[in-house]
């Protein structure tokens, strides 16, 4: 009997183990099912992105050329290639220019976009249905499509801005040549670049001033309130995140702007005297096929980019981990 | 009544600085396709023709009848339908895990997902191109793949992610609850909801896909390889004259499978680099 008891009771905890060793397994499974999900993922940016940047690093530390590129291997240098860059002053020039540059495409994107959106409020439905399409419209053009456009429409020639500029009393400016020095060649990269950027702007920033409480806006027209008092005290309060956000991506994209201005001022006008940070990197590292001092300059401009992007990144990522 | 008339006059003005921005903005559009139906003798004169009364196809032609026009339209095809195939399936793993599990290690993740869409693309080229030329994947398609891979993979997870969010979790519980396994759910409940997401996110990988530039052009040496940007890119520069006609048939070629995309999916997915923000 006892001996019964025992191979039931034998019986009953294989049971249980075997019943809590499922249920282990099936917690484990459960507990890895998303690291199993993110595996390729992560994998994949590994290899594809990971590894080149590892080398990255070891190639600014190499004298790599394009015998080197053939050979598969350069000789360490140390730091050389940072020193060679932070000594040119054609770096801290680019860099400063660059600064300035982005400075101005942030402000006239935010500035007009803030403007556009609130205009977008105030116009009877039809207009704003046309103005919203015609934005989308913009939006949708390819950056290489929009750069011959605008070659076309500056074109020294026959350019269609020259006469409508003439024709409306601004000037002379028969055959004016808008690519002829460095400013006036980024001021029309920054107009392609202002204008190019807008719609996403616009439209962002109008979805968020539908936020802005009708009632409250009325109530401060009503006693009186300027209404530059009700877009400074009510409405930027509101859309204030959204600002920054767009601020922050303007920056960052700005900054390392390449498409633009590389094919709308053209190779072959590229001096040192305009070159911009994207294209000065361009220019020293893949043109010069000098790789090493080029692996240089791009670490320093992603370390500068990495920093530039902090707060957008934080506030995406407390926004990512909420939900 | 003076009152009303001046809410009215009022109305009128900002109708009229409505249209006015939207003469400004859409202009160059409008150049653009207007130039390619305009004969040559009116693309040239100094006095502008804004509207063609008489349009030519002359410009469409000669555009596609340039060198390596169809070639290069189709290695942008391949190199896009591949780097999107590719990215979307992987994505969308990581996207369910995110959207739908906790786990340690997703902070890092979603840091890493977000970061790298911030890279700059100009500050990749030179590493992207010396591994790539090491394995031998320069002036090849395949290498313009894995670059592109580097901003479209990040792209789709994280798009993805918002799109699965938008479906309630109730509906897989409740599934699970009627016995099916995950598996099942996953197939049965979540990839078919998901159909719309999945179909918005490929789109607009296509579009940023199609809209390359810079990776391309460093990679790619012959023309015969070459994508649709690169080749209008050099369409310029080539002789003393350009054919302004032509290039604008080019471009508007190049843009409209893009416009018409873009046109398709812009509500569902414009947000996304915002989202959240927007919502507050």
């Amino acid at each position: 009997m006892p001996s019964d008891s025992s191979t039931t009771a034998a019986a009953g905890t294989l049971l249980g183990t075997s019943r809590r060793r499922r249920r282990l397994w099936s917690s484990l499974a459960r507990a890895s099912t998303p690291y199993a999900l993110i595996v390729p993922v992560v994998a994949v940016i590994g290899v594809i992105l990971g590894y080149p940047l590892v080398w990255l690093v070891k190639l600014s530390t190499e004298q790599y050329g394009l015998f080197e590129l053939i050979k598969h291997h350069g000789p360490s240098i140390g730091l050389a290639n940072y020193r060679s860059v932070l000594h040119d002053q054609i770096f801290w020039h680019t860099l400063l220019r660059t600064v300035v540059f982005t400075a101005a495409n942030v402000f006239f994107t935010i500035v007009l976009g803030m403007l556009i959106a609130l205009l977008l409020t105030r116009v009877s439905t039809w207009v704003r249905v046309l103005l919203t399409s015609g934005l989308v419209l913009v939006w949708s053009m390819p950056v290489v499509v929009a750069v011959e456009v605008w070659n076309w429409m500056t074109n020294y020639q026959n350019g269609v801005l020259n006469y409508v500029l003439t024709e409306l009393h601004l000037g002379n400016y028969f055959q004016h040549d808008w690519y002829g020095s460095t400013t006036s060649q980024l001021s029309m990269v920054t107009l392609l670049i202002v204008w190019g950027a807008l719609p996403f702007v616009v439209i962002t920033l109008y979805a968020g001033l539908a936020q802005v409480p009708h009632d409250l806006v009325e109530a401060a027209e009503v006693d009186g309130a300027a209404p530059w008092r009700v877009f400074r005290d009510i409405t930027l309060p509101i859309i204030r995140p959204i600002l920054l956000i767009l601020t922050s991506l303007s920056i960052i994209w700005d900054f390392g702007v390449f498409t633009q201005p590389y094919l709308l001022i053209g190779q072959a006008k590229m001096t040192p005297g305009n070159f911009l940070m994207s294209i000065y990197l361009f220019e020293e590292g893949y043109f010069k096929s000098d790789y090493g001092r080029g692996a240089a300059i791009s670490l320093l401009m992603l370390l500068l980019v990495a920093v530039l992007s902090v707060i957008y990144v934080r506030k995406m990522v407390r926004i990512g981990v909420a939900e | 009544m003076s009152r009303r008339r001046n809410r009215r006059g009022k109305q009128a003005a900002w109708n009229a600085l409505g249209l006015a921005v939207f003469v400004v903005m859409v202009f160059p559009v409008f150049w653009m396709i207007s130039t390619a139906f305009k004969s040559d003798a009116q693309i040239v004169s100094i006095t502008p023709t804004w509207f063609p009364l008489h349009p030519t196809l002359a410009h469409f032609s000669a555009a596609i009848h340039k060198p390596f026009f169809w070639q290069d339209v189709e290695n942008s095809l391949i190199i896009v339908s591949v780097t999107v195939a590719i990215s979307i399936v992987l994505a969308f793993l990581a996207a369910v895990a995110l959207a739908r599990y906790r786990f340690s290690g997703r902070t890092l993740f979603v840091v890493l997902v977000i970061g790298i869409q911030m890279l700059p693309q100009a500050g990749l080229i030179i590493p992207l191109y010396v591994v790539l030329a090491r394995y031998h994947q320069t002036n090849v398609l395949s290498g313009v793949v894995i670059t592109y891979m580097t901003f479209v993979l990040p792209f789709c997870v994280w798009t993805l992610r918002g799109f699965l969010l938008g479906i309630p979790k109730e509906l897989e519980e409740a599934a699970m609850v009627d016995g099916s396994t995950r598996l099942g759910v996953f197939i049965k409940i979540l990839l078919p909801l998901m159909g719309p997401g999945l179909v918005a996110t490929s789109v607009f990988a296509f579009i940023t896909s199609w809209n390359e530039y810079i990776f391309a052009r460093v990679l790619l040496n012959d023309q015969s390889k070459q994508t649709i940007t690169v080749w209008l890119s050099y369409f310029l520069g080539t002789s003393r004259h350009t054919d302004w006609g032509a290039l604008m048939a080019a471009s508007t070629l190049t843009a409209i499978p893009v416009v018409i995309f873009f046109l398709l999916v812009q509500r569902r997915i414009a947000f996304g680099l915002t989202a959240g923000a927007v919502r507050g």
